[in-house]
């Protein structure tokens, strides 16, 4: 009796040792496949667009760049109006979103009195929630019918003669895709920014409080030029993700493949073209040339974004992993 | 160090303060609490101009929240509340007609870990209070740079590259310097919370020098964990237990011969 | 230094209060603007015929968003199923196993994920699976969102992961039970709040999506009856409707607007109630 209790002990344990390793081995392997997808995807990603686009590519080469005439039906594919809508949109958002975001994470960590910090840190992370074809639809709808009406006649009669504010003016617009892109990027910005400034350790506010400085004293000298990197990388994020922005810009941009000088003028992004005229796409040759717009899209983003992360990651750990 | 020898111990009294010829703070019943805990328990005590006083006392007796109190800085924390009066050569700090802003500058501080600007340069940290104050001409501000820098022993090996950043100073040599851009502002006291405590013995001994040789001038008061850094530079000793102020009184006697039995296991090392 | 140089000091420091705090409400104005309006214009249209009915033929007044709103959830069933497998256990693997660089790497190019527009993941599972399978249809809906919460899913993850303390894993491991039944059976269920928290945000994230639907879900005026017909969504139909002349539809837009938002928050506040209690924020 003895003698098999032993053995009963002993030889199930040998042979779920060879189990165990297996399924050790096994579930490792496994989770490393699922990890290992993020470059899989990246690559296919690169590849499936640059497959869809051999088309344009061999026949156009790098000219696709430069040409700013974008004809369909007779075949004339030239991606300049949207690169150009793209840059121009989003530079528009970044001088309007980042003072605002960067003064706003400011007054959060360390000018608001301590019982304003939670509600309205609350509320704007509401508003990075909200998608962006709500905002589009507030757009076409709200904002864009009071920039016809009071904001751009205002601006046409005060600054009316730079050529920036020349023209007609309709509404929808390079500005008003400009205006509703800064309101997206807004949230982000500000939320990374916030821990940013966090993460500045408080042994160097006390240094500048030590010497007798008011609140305003200390957070210009022992909080913002500590944190100058890490805030320049949240403003990379922004406009990373300014470059990105499709529906809220389409809905207000007006979608004209026009290069203009004026901001009251129409105009067309990268990603707006795509959205509107992928589906629409009649010919092999057309849809090339939208696959290709989105490869320039897809580099310039990359390209972007890394350099973002790295200056993120150089400076305040954890900042923009997982960020709504 | 003198060895300490058993006395028979006193009963119950007030510790015992020195005559002050001149009274830098003039502290009376002092309790600081943070969200009803209440971390200094009625603290009186008067300390003296010109002269090194050491606060010590095993951990969480209350020195670091003592120190901050004579530069409003425990402010800082939401739920500090305090009660009581603090002097300053004559002048209630606490009162609602002073800002705190005025009282950090009359107090400076020294931290335990040294926290120059790390965006700034060597010169830069050491002028920027008083930049803050409004100071803008150049040689007066270059003059009370050299100054302050040959006050903390900074300035001869430092002088040739004042434009270099802050951080590419050893540790040792960071402490000086914020010993230097605390003293360019002229405060009347200088607070030292435990400021070698993060340095090797050669660097620690050249600090210690330092704060013997600024007391000419200044009025120091120094939270330390070392005993015997004590012994060595102070004048005067606050022994501090549990938020209590137990006893106040020269530091020979301190170490020698202690009125309180509690002073007397402390310094003994009985328990700490 | 002069009184009347501390007085501008006092000054500055109270201008740069105001200035940031009016940045602050400037930030906070959309916003209120947008939940103004949505309620304004969206609360009339909301009645039952809007929750129940398909939409009506173009031009005509009425209907509803029934099937955009079913398939709205059904897209999300879907994404999660693909997205939360490998997200969970890639992040898995980056907590668990790994060595360091290789796991560097790997959260920068998830990272990188992140930040690639939603446009551009669109038009790849329509290079993917649309044009193979020469048809739109919710499984290529379903696959692109669940895709774009792979990164997010995993990252949350794995943070969530390295929460829970070794002592558990070494305690375990010291028993005897092999490493994946420890993480499946002891770790992960340790955490598993945080992670449902990281996969219900991914989803509010990706409820709103539009614009890779455009491209591979497509928009549907009936009901879907199969995963490989196209399927109505609410941000699409929201989009749609928008854009056309037809004031109803524009009724019927915000409407949406207020429906998908609710939807969204009611992701949110549920992650909210989960973490509810281990919330100590100071700042």
């Amino acid at each position: 009796m003895k003698q098999t209790a032993a053995t009963s002990i002993v030889a199930p344990r040998s042979a779920s040792v060879a189990g165990r390793h297996f399924g050790d081995r096994a579930f490792k392997w496994l989770t490393l496949a699922m990890a290992i997808s993020v470059f899989v995807l990246v690559v296919m990603i690169g590849v499936e667009l640059a497959k869809g686009s051999h088309l344009t590519l061999k026949k156009f080469g790098w000219s696709f760049l430069g040409d700013s005439n974008w004809d369909p039906v007779n075949e004339q594919f030239g991606a300049m109006p949207f690169i150009f809508g793209t840059l121009v949109s989003s530079a528009i958002a970044l001088v309007i979103a980042v003072p605002l975001s960067i003064a706003t994470a400011v007054f959060l960590t360390e000018l608001a009195p301590r019982w304003l910090r939670k509600p309205l840190t609350f509320f704007i992370e509401l508003l990075a929630a909200v998608p962006s074809v709500i905002l589009g639809l507030w757009g076409i709808f709200v904002m864009v019918p009071w920039l016809r009406e009071h904001l751009f006649p205002a601006l046409r009669n005060t600054l009316g003669f730079l050529p920036l504010f020349k023209g007609p003016i309709y509404g929808v617009s390079m500005l008003a895709g400009g205006i509703i892109v800064a309101i997206m990027i807004l949230p982000i910005i500000t939320s990374v920014s916030r821990e940013i400034l966090r993460s500045v350790p408080d042994l160097q506010r006390e240094a500048a409080y030590a010497l007798g400085a008011t609140r305003w004293e200390v957070t210009r000298i022992a909080v913002l030029s500590y944190a100058k990197k890490g805030l320049f990388g949240a403003v990379i994020l922004g406009l990373g993700r300014a470059l990105g922005e499709t529906m809220a810009v389409t809905m207000v941009i007006g979608n004209r493949p026009e290069i203009a000088k004026s901001l009251f003028a129409p105009g067309y992004t990268l990603a707006s073209v795509i959205a509107n005229e992928f589906t629409e796409a009649t010919s092999d040759m057309y849809l090339s040339a939208l696959f290709e717009i989105g490869l320039v899209l897809l580099g310039v983003t990359i390209l972007v974004n890394a350099v973002a992360q790295l200056l993120l990651k150089t400076f305040g750990g954890n900042s923009a992993n997982a960020h709504p | 160090m003198k060895r300490f020898v058993a006395p028979p111990s006193k009963s119950d009294q007030k510790p015992e303060s020195p005559a002050p010829p001149q009274s830098a703070f003039s502290v009376n019943n002092l309790s600081v609490l943070f969200s009803e805990h209440a971390v200094l328990k009625n603290v009186s005590i008067d300390i003296r101009a010109n002269s090194v006083t050491a606060i010590i006392g095993p951990s969480g007796c209350g020195k670091s929240t003592f120190l901050r109190a004579l530069n409003r800085m425990h402010e800082l924390s939401p739920t500090a509340r305090m009660q009581g009066s603090i002097i300053l050569f004559g002048q209630d700090i606490y009162s609602p007609k002073i800002e705190p802003v005025i009282v950090r500058r009359r107090v400076g501080m020294v931290f335990q870990k040294s926290n120059p600007f790390p965006t700034m340069s060597i010169a830069d940290n050491v002028t920027v209070g008083l930049r803050l104050n409004g100071m803008r001409d150049r040689s007066t501000i270059n003059g009370r740079m050299e100054e302050s820098l040959k006050m903390s022993a900074l300035w001869d090996e430092v002088k040739d590259r004042l434009s270099a950043p802050a951080v590419s100073l050893s540790g040792g040599q960071q402490q000086r310097l914020c010993i230097a851009r605390a003293l360019a502002v002229r405060p009347e006291v200088l607070l030292m919370d435990e400021p070698a405590s993060a340095l090797d013995p050669l660097a620690t001994a050249k600090i210690e020098d330092l704060i013997i040789e600024l007391k000419k001038q200044f009025t120091i008061v120094i939270v330390t964990h070392n005993m015997q850094q004590a012994a060595r530079i102070s004048d005067h000793t606050a022994f501090f237990y549990l938020g209590e102020l137990i006893e106040y009184d020269k530091t020979e006697k301190i170490f020698t011969n202690p009125s309180k039995k509690q002073t007397e296991d402390y310094v003994t090392g009985r328990f700490g | 230094m002069t009184h009347s140089y501390h007085h501008w000091r006092n000054a500055k420091n109270a201008a740069m209060q105001i200035l940031t705090l009016a940045c602050a409400l400037a930030v906070v104005t959309p916003l209120a603007l947008i939940f103004f309006h949505l309620l304004k214009s969206g609360i009339g249209a909301l009645n039952l015929e809007f929750f129940t009915h398909l939409p009506s033929p173009v031009g005509e007044v009425g209907g509803g968003m029934a099937n955009a709103i079913v398939g709205s959830c059904e897209l999300l069933l879907l994404a999660a199923c693909l997205g939360v497998p490998v997200g969970v256990l890639g992040g898995i693997f980056l907590s668990e196993y790994g060595g360091s660089k290789l796991n560097w790497w790997i959260r920068f190019v998830a990272d990188i994920l992140n930040g690639v527009p939603s446009i551009i993941w669109g038009i790849f599972v329509y290079a993917l699976i649309v044009i193979p399978a020469k048809g739109f249809s919710a499984l290529a809906g379903g696959v692109v969102l669940g895709l774009m919460i792979i990164p997010l899913i995993m990252r949350t993850t794995e943070e969530v992961l390295r929460l829970v303390p070794n002592g558990y894993r070494e305690a375990a491991l010291a028993l005897g039970i092999a490493q994946w039944r420890v993480i499946m059976q002891i770790i992960v269920p340790t955490a598993l709040k945080g992670i449902v928290t990281g996969i219900l945000l991914a989803l509010a994230r990706v409820a709103g999506e539009t614009a890779p639907l455009l491209f591979t879900a497509f928009g549907n005026r009936f009901w879907n009856h199969h995963l490989t017909d196209p399927i109505a969504a609410l941000p699409l139909q929201i989009f749609t409707y928008a854009i056309s002349p037809y004031e109803d539809w524009h009724r019927q837009a915000w409407a949406g607007a207020l429906v998908l938002l609710l939807m969204i928050s009611m992701l949110s506040v549920s992650v909210r109630l989960l973490t509810r209690d281990r919330f100590a924020d100071g700042k």
